[in-house]
């Protein structure tokens, strides 16, 4: 815990997320070779075919409620890793996310079928989420509407161009709110125009929310949303604390 | 290294680890509470692949009829006049219940892997997955046993009281196939290459459980033998369902009991085994 969160906690506030040494690896398998023990380090780099990947190398930090948390950092730094592994849809290799309620993660690969129709993806999405059937009826068209594919939702989602798809997936996420909010660069989709109506729809979710987490690439989309920054560089964190402070030492760095 | 005063913090403001398995009551409940979503994803399933084929829900019946035709011209005339009789029931009845096992068995073992995106975007009770495959099957089962009710009538087998029978007998093999599509799904996550040895499995189960001859005559001079093909679950179910439909077959009533038992104990094994490994869906 750095001198911020412990001023923080001292201030009386709530911790609602609580990372603490995360740590997650993946394997990659090129031949298809079984891996024997799933735990452990029997296999290493440099096995016929085996690959493994340390997405993330101790991460540590809290979050309180009220807060607006950036995460930035490069391609591949494990900023979206970092956000699947609180939101607990991928198991960390070692280290613990405590939170107050499950975390959501509102991204824009939320996966659906895509043999299926868009209506059926917004029926199963919905149901996935933890909706009753009734409650998909009474969203049913809102959500169909937000991602303005009434003329298509028809069809299969295969025959949708990128922006649809991602579109769909963000009304589909975006219909429930939640306690914890992680949003994955979700500002990044569509045109202009969906792109403003979904940062609106982000601004009024996290106004219900207690704690959000934010990865994104637009230092200004950081600067104006969040209270404080998280900068993760190669699975490392670099810094934590004043998103001014914070983005001017990454965009420094970059820099070169 | 993990801190334990974070750990003591987080008791303190009561949060709870992410990820972790939930306790079997509290997976169970939510299972249940979600139990829509396997249904609807069964039923989403079925009708894409209907659309992919153009003989559509047809193949539901067609794939074990072409199965007992070729079975039955092979071993038909293999066995000559070792045939059992009522040759042509026998070898239907065993055909299209032992298609309710492998494709359960088959689609089970792809619940996990074939959803994988699914699995990494969203964070549901992963059992929903193989309980949606097994939804699958059970949808399809009715169609199976209509044409297969036709077809017996067409081969002059009198429909009887006993018809009935086919109920319990399938009841207790979804049971059983539900817990084998739950441990088929869990290993072929943490061992992709299962899902090859699947069809072999299929392949030595439909031998060895008299699908097309009748294992108490051939397996006579073994008792031995024939006492452990008997625990086949597989033999089971078949010979169960043969009592109720064909006329003639001799009735093993004990045969229930192991059917029962393998029923319970593989779905209960199944459960358990699947939720034991709840925060390791996703990793690979």
């Amino acid at each position: 815990m750095n001198e911020l969160e412990r001023a923080m906690l001292e201030e009386g506030r709530r911790p609602t997320i609580i990372v603490d040494d995360l740590h997650v690896k993946y394997r990659t398998f090129a031949s298809g070779k079984p891996a024997a023990g799933s735990e452990g380090g029997l296999i290493s780099r440099g096995h016929k075919g085996l690959r493994e990947v340390h997405a993330l190398k101790g991460i540590t930090f809290t979050a309180f409620e009220g807060e607006s948390v950036g995460v930035i950092g490069s391609n591949g730094s494990g900023k979206s890793t970092l956000l699947r592994t609180i939101a607990g849809l991928t198991p960390a290799t070692s280290g613990v996310v405590y939170a107050e309620a499950r975390p959501a993660l509102l991204g824009v690969n939320a996966a659906l079928l895509n043999e299926l129709s868009g209506d059926k993806n917004v029926r199963l999405g919905g149901l996935a989420l933890g909706f009753t059937p009734q409650e998909i009826r009474e969203r049913f068209d809102g959500i169909v509407k937000f991602a303005e594919l009434e003329e298509f939702i028809d069809l299969p989602m295969r025959t949708y161009s990128a922006g649809m798809s991602a579109r769909l997936r963000f009304a589909i996420a975006a219909s429930k709110d939640h306690a914890l909010l992680l949003v994955d660069e979700a500002l990044a989709v569509g045109d202009r125009g969906f792109r403003q109506k979904s940062e609106e729809r982000i601004r009024e979710m996290r106004a219900s929310a207690g704690t959000v987490m934010h990865v994104s690439h637009s230092i200004k989309s950081i600067l104006d949303s969040c209270t404080r920054v998280i900068w993760i560089e190669k699975g490392v964190l670099r810094m934590n604390g004043d998103p001014r402070e914070v983005t001017d030492a990454y965009q420094e760095n970059s820099r070169g | 290294m993990t801190n334990p005063d974070l750990a003591a913090l987080a008791d303190r403001f009561g949060l709870a680890p992410v990820g972790a398995r939930p306790g079997l009551g509290s997976y169970l409940a939510e299972t249940w509470r979600r139990r829509s979503f396997a249904i609807t994803l069964a039923n989403y399933r079925i009708q894409s692949e209907n659309e992919r084929n153009r003989l559509g829900i047809a193949w539901v019946v067609i794939r074990p009829l072409l199965n007992a035709v070729v079975y039955g011209v092979v071993f038909g005339l293999l066995l000559g006049s070792n045939r059992p009789p009522d040759f042509v029931p026998f070898l239907l009845v065993g055909v299209f219940i032992f298609e309710y096992f492998s494709q359960s068995l088959s689609d089970g073992s792809k619940a996990i892997t074939s959803n994988e995106k699914l699995v990494r975007s969203l964070s549901f009770p992963r059992i929903l997955l193989p309980v949606s495959a097994l939804f699958k099957q059970i949808y399809k089962l009715g169609p199976i046993l209509v044409v297969l009710a036709g077809l017996l009538l067409v081969f002059q087998v009198p429909i009887t009281v006993s018809w009935l029978m086919i109920f319990p007998v399938m009841a207790l093999m979804t049971l059983f196939n539900g817990g084998v599509a739950m441990i088929a799904a869990r290993l072929s996550v943490h061992l992709r290459d299962i899902q090859q040895v699947i069809p072999f499995v299929n392949r030595l189960l439909f031998y060895s459980s008299g699908v097309f001859f009748q294992i108490d005559q051939v397996l006579q001079p073994y008792p031995t033998v024939l006492a452990i093909a008997r625990l086949n679950p597989a033999y089971e179910f078949i010979h169960l369902s043969r009592e109720a439909l064909i006329p003639g077959i001799d009735h093993q009533p004990d045969l229930w009991a192991y059917a029962a038992i393998w029923s319970i104990l593989v779905f209960l094994f199944g459960v358990l085994f699947f939720w034991q490994a709840e925060s390791r869906y996703g990793r690979e």
